[in-house]
C-alpha cells in the first residue's frame, strides 16, 4: 500500500500534456459535479431537512442565510442554488450518456463528440428553464 | 458463473470480487435517482410559497414524505458508491482506508438524520411543536 515511487522514472503524460476535448471534459466534469453534490449538496440538503424538523424558528434561521428580508434569494442563495441545479442537470445529462456508452453505443468519434457537447447544452438549457420558471412565478 | 450475459460472466471476478456488482448497483440507483430527483425539483418548483407552514405541510403528505425517503436511500447509496470509486482512484496509501471509513460514517449519519427529519415533519406537522 505504501506509495513509493522512484522519482528518476518518467511519468506518463497527464492532464497538463493532453489537448482537451469534449469527451475528456465531460468525463472530468461528471466526476466533479458528482463529488460536489455528494459533499456540499448533501450537507445543505440534510441541514434544510433537519432545520424543518426543528420547527419554524430553526427553519427561519436556515432560510435567512440564503435570502434577503423580502424572501428573495441573496447572493449566497443564488450561488448555491444555481451551482447545485447546474451540477445536477450536467451530471444527469452525462449520466444518461453513460448508459448508452455502457451498452456499447456512441463510440464513433464524431457522434461521441456531439453527445459530449450536447450534455453541456442540455445542462445549461434545463438549469435556465428551471430558474426562469421560479423567477417568473415569484415576480408574476 | 452467471446466466450467460456479459455482466453475469464477470460477476465476482477482478481483484475486489465485487466490481461488477457495484457497477450494476450504481446503474440501478442512477435510474431511480433520475426519476426521484426530477420529481423533487418539479415539486419544489410548483410550490405556491416557501415559508415554513407551506413547506412542512407539503412534506407531511404521504405522497411527498415517502418519495423523499426513497430519494434519500437511492441518492445516498449512489453517492456512497461514487465517492468510493473516486477515493479508490486517487488515494493509494493508508489515507484510502481512513477516507473510505469516514465516507461510510458520513453517509450513514447524514442519511439517518435526513430520514428522521422527514418522518418527524410527516408525523408532527400541524401538531403543536
Amino acid at each position: 500500500m505504501a506509495n513509493v515511487r522512484n522519482p528518476a522514472r518518467p511519468l506518463s503524460p497527464h492532464l497538463s500534456i493532453w489537448k482537451w476535448g469534449p469527451s475528456m471534459a465531460v468525463s472530468i466534469v461528471h466526476r466533479a459535479t458528482g463529488s460536489g453534490m455528494a459533499t456540499v449538496g448533501t450537507i445543505l440538503f440534510v441541514w434544510w431537512l433537519s432545520a424543518m424538523a426543528s420547527g419554524p424558528a430553526a427553519y427561519g434561521a436556515f432560510v435567512d442565510l440564503f435570502t434577503v428580508s423580502s424572501g428573495k434569494l441573496n447572493v449566497v442563495g443564488y450561488i448555491f442554488g444555481i451551482g447545485l441545479t447546474l451540477s445536477f442537470f450536467q451530471h444527469m445529462a452525462s449520466g444518461v450518456r453513460h448508459l448508452f456508452l455502457d451498452a456499447g453505443a456512441n463510440f464513433e468519434l464524431g457522434a461521441n463528440k456531439r453527445t459530449a457537447l450536447a450534455t453541456f447544452v442540455v445542462a445549461v438549457v434545463a438549469t435556465s428553464a428551471f430558474w426562469l420558471f421560479l423567477l417568473e412565478k415569484s415576480n408574476g | 458463473m452467471g446466466d450467460g450475459t456479459e455482466l453475469g460472466r464477470v460477476r465476482g471476478l477482478g481483484s475486489a470480487h465485487q466490481g461488477a456488482e457495484g457497477w450494476w448497483h450504481h446503474k440501478i440507483s442512477a435510474g431511480s435517482n433520475l426519476v426521484l430527483v426530477l420529481w423533487f425539483l418539479l415539486s419544489i418548483a410548483l410550490l405556491p410559497a416557501y415559508d415554513y407552514p407551506t413547506i412542512s405541510a407539503w412534506l407531511a403528505q404521504p405522497w411527498a414524505a415517502v418519495p423523499m425517503i426513497l430519494l434519500v436511500v437511492s441518492v445516498f447509496y449512489h453517492f456512497h458508491h461514487g465517492l468510493t470509486v473516486v477515493i479508490e482512484d486517487y488515494q493509494h496509501d493508508h489515507t484510502r482506508f481512513v477516507l473510505l471509513l469516514l465516507l461510510k460514517y458520513f453517509t450513514i449519519a447524514t442519511a439517518t438524520l435526513a430520514i428522521f427529519s422527514i418522518l418527524k415533519v410527516a408525523f408532527t406537522a400541524g401538531a403543536a411543536l
